[in-house]
């Protein structure tokens, strides 16, 4: 952990508002932000990130940013899939677990809890003390080498696993969280309570995600807001806190996510692809500026 | 007592695991002696207790699902209310979502307080017959975060099991938060001594749920607890203006069918997505009301009348046992 320099956390208090999603679009963007230009003094390639969280010493090869992405949703994790890294095995070495790397030039290593069950139907029906227990050791013991930024994926709520998770990494770092939402007040009704988590906690907010904001019929394209419009935005002014973007309701992206293969890559030109990647950029400045 | 005392640490494991009294937390505890003897452990009387309480309750309907944000709070919203649209039945829905209560808002309930009665909890009307119960109507302000770790989960899922005066009932209806932890656990395990019908099932098309939700199964399968059927939420969007269908969520899987299918259980129906459900749950009104004729609205209707079905068939089914 010593070697990792920025740790984002992703929270909502509501399910399947976007967390993994968004976590995983964030993992693939940040990956490729380092590969888009040419012409940098020291690798080639011009400001291919912010310098701040790029070290002069990785040259050529390794230009872009390593990226590490660590799920410690124990009853759903969905991370492994959205990477489309299977079921592998986890092997120990001295330092701890190593991560499973999604790409042979190995820029993006994920570690899920999920990789450490033995049938994936099978149920964890675990008691908090346990989840608690296993959070614990697992989030200290991957052995993640040097990283950028590594985001964290959870479950939804406040409760075991965010206190386990936040417990252990604040004796590294915690750069802060991003809260997700979708725009409907049952939702943001609930990452209200989140935010209270994150002041009582002392995490510091990164800003909120707007996530299934308006949806554009790929026949006629006429904009239906399935799941209202706007709520995560006047969350934020209401709160105080960031707005990072909207992320719009892309049948695109649920059937990207749902192979596992890299939206960013494959519609880079989409407005879906342009709100991620003006989401990270943000979020990139703020975590400059700590 | 609940499963966490009052005096305990931060970090207690609770006075019936496995842990109690032994883990490194109960070090400097008041109760660990008592904890580490095992007398704790012994099976809660609260269990008899709620079995007792609650059993002439004549149906108890479980909503669970594997994956967050499927729809679970807006199902059983609407199930509580379709029951309730008969009014010679009296129908409960309670909150177990001890982090993150929906329930408040979806029934147009949201600043409401609990009362304190001679006889326990009140808990809140929609209707003369349809009473509401969440951990929202114990909060002081919409900010207010729920902190807590399992153990303390499980002591207020007891206390809304065990204290709140429904009167009679016909339904109770408990909507869950997503997975397989302490909430599930908890109000299985409360549950034991008295009659559960089973659970619904929500999901949405798509394996990224799927996948979760096969887990959860899993779960009803390892603690005995029967599968009324499944819901496949968010099943497709027509366009309001060209009438086309999108799969916003696909199926790449097969969707629930499929999973029913190789799983063996009934699918329920399909509910579609509808701009104006989400929209009623904001207001916290009734989308079978307030659009009654829609696909959507029959689909939840056509549901709602097989788990009547499967409830009164296993009534009689039991009746004819004994
Ligand atoms: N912007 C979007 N457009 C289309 N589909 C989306 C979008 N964001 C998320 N989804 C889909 O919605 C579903 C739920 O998303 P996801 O699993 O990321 O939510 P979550 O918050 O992690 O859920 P959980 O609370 O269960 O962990 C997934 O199938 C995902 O592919
Ligand atoms: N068929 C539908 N069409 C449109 N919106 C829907 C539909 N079903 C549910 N919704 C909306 O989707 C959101 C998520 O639903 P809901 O809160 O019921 O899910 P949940 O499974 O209870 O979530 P959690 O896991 O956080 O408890 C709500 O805002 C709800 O209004
Ligand atoms: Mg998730
Ligand atoms: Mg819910
Ligand atoms: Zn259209």
């Amino acid at each position: 952990m010593s070697q990792v320099k920025h740790v984002v956390l992703v929270l909502s208090g509501k399910g399947g508002v976007g967390k993994s999603t968004i976590t995983t679009e964030l993992a693939l963007a940040l990956r490729h932000s380092g590969k888009k230009v040419s012409g940098h003094s020291l690798c080639g390639l011009a400001l291919c990130f912010p310098p701040c969280l790029r070290q002069s010493q990785r040259l050529t090869t390794l230009c872009g940013p390593q990226v590490g992405v660590l799920d410690v949703d124990l009853c759903g994790p969905s991370i492994p899939r959205m990477l489309s890294v299977g079921r592998p095995d986890v092997h120990q070495c001295d330092s701890g677990w190593v991560p499973v790397y999604t790409d042979a030039q190995k820029t993006l290593a994920l570690m899920s809890i999920g990789f450490l069950l033995d049938d994936p139907d099978d149920a964890v029906v675990w008691r908090g003390p346990k989840k608690t227990a296993l959070i614990g050791q697992f989030v200290s013991d991957v052995a993640w080498g040097e990283l950028d930024v590594l985001l964290v994926d959870t479950p939804p709520g406040t409760s075991d696993e965010h206190l386990a998770v936040l417990e252990n990494l604040k004796k590294h770092r915690v750069d802060g969280a991003i809260l997700v939402t979708t725009p409907q007040a049952v939702s943001t009704g609930d990452v209200r309570r989140e935010i209270t988590f994150c002041k009582r906690t002392g995490v510091r907010i990164l800003g909120i995600v707007e996530n299934m904001s308006g949806f554009v019929c790929p026949h006629c394209s006429e904009c239906s807001n399935i799941f209202s419009k706007g709520g995560g935005e006047e969350l934020a002014k209401l709160t105080g806190s960031e707005f990072l973007g909207c992320v719009p309701l892309d049948p695109l992206l649920s059937a990207s996510i749902e192979e596992g293969k890299d939206f960013t890559q494959s519609f880079p030109d989409s407005a879906t692809f342009s709100a991620i990647s003006s989401i990270l950029h943000t979020l990139l400045k703020s975590l400059e500026t700590d | 007592m609940a499963d966490v005392p009052e005096n305990a640490p931060e970090h207690c494991p609770g006075t019936t695991s496995e842990q109690a009294g032994k883990s490194s937390s109960c070090e400097g505890c008041p109760n660990q002696k008592l904890c580490a003897s095992g007398a704790t452990k012994a099976p809660d009387p609260a269990i008899a207790e709620i079995g007792e309480k609650l059993s002439s309750v004549k149906h108890k309907i479980l909503v669970l699902s594997g994956k967050g944000g499927v729809g679970k709070s807006t199902f059983s919203a609407h199930l509580a209310h379709a029951l309730a649209s008969d009014g010679t039945k009296e129908v409960a829905l309670l909150d177990v979502d001890i982090c993150g209560p929906s329930i408040p808002r979806i029934m147009g309930l949201e600043g409401e307080q609990v009362h304190q009665s001679g006889s326990g909890w009140s808990p809140v009307y929609v209707e003369d017959n349809l009473a509401v119960m969440s951990i929202g109507f114990l909060l002081s302000s919409p900010d207010d975060a729920v902190i807590w770790r399992g153990p303390k989960k499980n002591g207020m899922i007891k206390q809304f099991l065990r204290d709140v005066d429904w009167g009679e009932l016909d339904y109770l209806i408990v909507d869950t938060p997503p997975g397989t932890s302490d909430e599930h656990l908890s109000v299985v395990q409360y549950l034991s001594s008295t009659h559960v019908d089973g659970a619904v099932i929500i999901t949405t098309p798509q394996e990224v749920s799927l996948q979760d939700v096969r887990k959860e199964i899993r779960f009803c399968q390892k603690v005995k607890l029967p599968i009324i059927g499944v819901v496949e939420n968010m099943s497709g969007f027509v366009c309001p203006k060209c009438k086309n269908t999108s799969q916003i969520f696909p199926p790449t899987s097969g969707g629930a069918e499929k999973m029913c299918a190789d799983l063996n259980l009934p699918l329920l129906g399909k509910v579609p997505l509808d701009p104006r459900i989400a929209r009623s749950c904001d207001e916290g009104k009734s989308f079978l009301s307030e659009v009654p004729d829609s696909p959507a609205a029959e689909a939840y209707q056509r549901i709602v009348q097989s788990i009547q079905e499967y409830c009164s068939n296993r009534a009689t089914e039991e009746q004819s046992t004994t």
